[in-house]
């Protein structure tokens, strides 16, 4: 029987879809240790580390995908990883966090900066507004 | 009349200024089929993701993670504003803060404060003029946005949300409907709304590792951040499409502009020659 010896794979990133197809088994870097899927596993879910997750296909070579973590979902007759397209840490999240929260005292900050930028811009959209008007005010007069 | 030197610098300038909308008609064009098919390129993630938090919620209802739960007492609440970096795309930033500022005045009308994360240097020149509450800010991220640029921005927000500091959290951004028509929405972002979906209501037992509650902690962060990042990527194409109909809009009125002119041209040439030969044909009839 077909369905007892395939099963089918979704790989997608927040990015990209990485792979979708009918594979075999499928070998992935689980957080407690390496896990190899094949069909009929029993549900599973389970975090990813960093690592290589590798794709066999019947009658095919072996495919390899990096993942730089996720999430591993194993259900009746499909198997889904939810990959990451960054490295997470927990304190390198934080890290992140800090340097937003940085950049918007920054941005309130730094009024001097960007005020030429922001006047200009001001000064254009008026001139494109009067450009807009005179030539309202040509087509009424016609 | 002005004279035709005049009109015809005036042409010329007016035909330069064309020459540029013109071009960066067309580079939006090109940026907005990208933009598209990178926004398309984001769907069968964030649908997986919803299936599996289906999933795993039916399964596990003893664990209520704070995402989940819907606070009744709202005392600060979180916005999540996704803007372009540049402007000339029309009225798009414009008309998102305006839909933003209505959203929000039902807070201000009960004294609820706001705290806000902003995405795309438009959206931090528009607020920092009201002096409100920036938590968090990105800009500059370019066309080709990466998750990574926007994970702390996010998370600074999700962690004031888990710590009790905000009670709800809403997510305004441009709504790409089609190539000419970009529609600002505001939605809740937290608490996550729950979807009852009968497809989801069979569930297995499942094996956790590490444990439940870690996998559904780490899937519910991704699940949000992967909203916020779908909407910058949608913003992207907003931006792109509303700013190629604006450049198109432009180039036309450059064009009408400049066959006014070529007209009023042709008048004062028309005029002077006249003229020139009236003069003659007066000076020769003096003599």
């Amino acid at each position: 029987m077909a369905e007892n010896t395939t099963m089918h794979l979704d790989v997608v990133s927040a990015e990209k879809e990485l792979f979708s197809g009918t594979i075999s088994a499928v070998f992935a870097p689980a957080q407690m240790g390496d896990v190899g899927i094949y069909p009929r596993h029993t549900p599973l879910v389970t975090g990813l580390r960093p690592g290589e997750l590798k794709i066999e296909v019947e009658g095919e070579e072996d495919q390899y995908l990096y993942v730089s973590g996720g999430i591993l979902e194993v259900q009746p007759g499909v198997v889904t990883v939810l990959s990451d397209t960054a490295i997470r840490a927990e304190d390198l999240d934080e890290a992140k966090a800090l340097e937003a929260k940085q950049r918007a005292e920054e941005a309130l900050k730094d009024q001097q900066g960007d005020f030429d930028a922001a006047k200009a811009q001001a000064e254009l959209v008026r001139a494109a507004e009067q450009l807009r008007m005179i030539e309202r005010m040509r087509k009424i007069r016609k | 009349m002005a004279n035709e030197k005049e009109i015809r610098t005036q042409i010329a300038s007016i035909k330069n200024t064309q020459k540029i909308t013109k071009a960066m008609e067309m580079v939006a064009a090109s940026k907005m089929r990208k933009a598209k098919d990178r926004m398309n390129a984001t769907r069968p993630y964030a649908a997986k993701m919803r299936n599996v938090i289906g999933h795993l919620a039916n399964a596990n209802t003893e664990y209520n993670h704070p995402f989940l739960l819907d606070r009744d007492e709202v005392k600060r609440v979180g916005y999540i504003i996704i803007s372009s970096d540049r402007g000339l795309c029309g009225g798009l930033n414009v008309n998102l803060f305006k839909a933003a500022v209505k959203d929000m005045q039902q807070w201000q009308e009960k004294n609820i404060e706001i705290d806000f994360c902003l995405i795309g240097a438009k959206a931090t020149q528009f607020f920092k003029k009201f002096s409100a509450n920036i938590v968090s800010q990105v800009s500059q991220l370019g066309d080709e946005v990466h998750l990574d640029e926007l994970i702390g921005t996010i998370k600074a927000m999700l962690d004031a949300y888990t710590d009790g500091k905000i009670d709800r959290l809403y997510l305004v951004e441009n709504e790409f409907i089609n190539s000419m028509t970009q529609e600002p929405k505001v939605s809740p972002l937290l608490p996550l709304a729950a979807e009852d979906n009968d497809e989801l209501k069979h569930h297995w037992d499942y094996i956790y590792e590490p444990d439940a509650k870690t996998v559904l902690d780490s899937l519910l962060t991704r699940y949000a951040e992967s909203i916020v990042y779908q909407g910058v990527v949608e913003n992207v194409a907003c931006e792109m499409s509303a700013r190629m109909v604006a450049m198109k809009s432009a180039s036309d009125n450059a064009g009408d502009l400049i066959s006014d002119l070529e007209l009023a041209y042709n008048k004062a040439r028309q005029a002077a020659i006249t003229q020139e030969i009236s003069e003659i044909v007066g000076g020769a009839a003096a003599v």
